[in-house]
């Protein structure tokens, strides 16, 4: 199945969860907080969240940013 | 003839400055104590902080630039942006937060780049998520590209809903008394009027509505965008504002150490001006030497 991953199409298997798609882009132990649909997905759920057919998901980090 | 050593001159120089203390605090007793020994803290969302300069994270050369800059800038409080992770392109590049010792900051998420309620209040959620339950978060709804001056009409429902849903909002707005009162009144923890559209580094332009603002104010005012150099901010907490936040003003000078280390002390100095107390101007001269006893 195709999901889009920030905003591009990304192929996985189907019923992969997040906690797997987190290990296949390498992104397991990074600090993160992880959007589906628009939708916050705490951490402790990572794992039983099981992503389906053009699901949005969102993956955001903290940066480096200003207002001024 | 022998001139005294720099070190008998530095010592001869701290013994008369601890001789006038004493003799100034036998005078004067506990006031000149607590003014210029024990300035209340600046205190947002119930913690204490010692310092009232807040900044960015942004626009630095690097990493390491960012860490020694705001060592420099002795800053308790750092904004930071929440961002897509970077999936692929490059695994591998530093990422900020790794690169500083976040035990000794107090993260401020915010959500510069927002240009509506909606956008605003999911990134402060991602922010929350992200930091374990953080509820401190500088809300700026950004209404021009041109200018970046706030949306205020967006700020101030996004400011209810944050409130609402237990945030504690540091918000970005114009230099307007009366928005200001409102954001305040919303429950916001500190407002944050802009002195100079971000990243302009124009200065105080308007400080008489600053000063209106700090005025009618019980929350903290900090200046937030727009400052340039140290007395820029010097003018700000002349004004009376709790602190000042600001970013480009450091991260864009020639050498950002130096500027950061600038600003700590033109924001120390500009506090005990404030509380102080100016003399009064006037428009003609006022002799400091007496004019009787005059041989001439």
């Amino acid at each position: 199945m195709i999901i889009i991953l920030n905003g591009e199409d990304k192929q996985v298997d189907s019923r992969t969860n997040i906690e797997q798609l987190l290990n296949i882009i390498g992104l397991s132990d990074k600090k993160l907080a992880v959007e589906v649909n628009e939708h916050i997905v705490p951490r402790s759920e990572f794992s039983e969240t099981t992503l389906k057919d053009s699901d949005k998901v969102e993956i955001v980090q903290a940066i480096g940013g200003g207002s001024d | 003839m022998s001139f005294p050593r720099p070190t008998d001159l530095s010592r001869l120089k701290s013994c008369k400055i601890v001789t006038q203390f004493l003799i100034a605090t036998l005078i004067y007793g506990s006031t000149l104590m607590s003014d210029t020994n024990f300035d209340s803290p600046l205190v947002i969302a119930g913690k204490s902080y010692t310092s009232r300069l807040l900044v960015g994270t942004g626009k630095y050369k690097d990493n390491a630039e960012t860490r020694l800059a705001l060592e420099a800038s002795g800053a308790e409080i750092i904004t930071i942006a929440i961002r897509r992770t970077n999936i692929g392109q490059n695994p591998g590049e530093p990422n900020l937060l790794d690169a500083l010792p976040l035990d000794k900051y107090t993260l401020l998420p915010n959500t510069a780049g927002c240009y509506n309620v909606e956008d605003a209040v999911r990134t402060c959620k991602l922010a929350r998520e992200l930091l374990d339950g953080h509820k401190l978060v500088k809300l700026e709804v950004l209404g021009d590209e041109k200018t970046l001056f706030p949306d205020t009409i967006e700020t101030l429902k996004a400011a209810q809903i944050l409130v609402d849903d237990g945030f504690d909002v540091m918000v970005y707005t114009n230099d307007d008394p009366l928005i200001a009162k409102e954001l305040e009144n919303i429950g916001c923890v500190a407002v944050m009027p802009l002195a100079a559209p971000i990243g302009s580094g124009l200065g105080i332009r308007n400080p008489y509505n600053i000063l209106t603002i700090v005025e009618n104010a019980n929350v903290p005012i900090l200046v937030d965008a727009g400052v340039g150099t140290a007395s820029d901010s010097a003018i700000a907490m002349e004004l009376g504002c709790d602190g000042i936040l600001m970013n480009t003003a450091i991260a864009a000078a020639k050498h950002p150490i130096m500027m950061a280390s600038a600003m700590k002390k033109a924001i120390e100095g500009g506090r005990e001006a404030y509380l102080a107390g100016r003399m009064p101007r006037k428009r003609f001269a006022s002799a400091s030497s007496p004019i009787e006893g005059t041989f001439f």
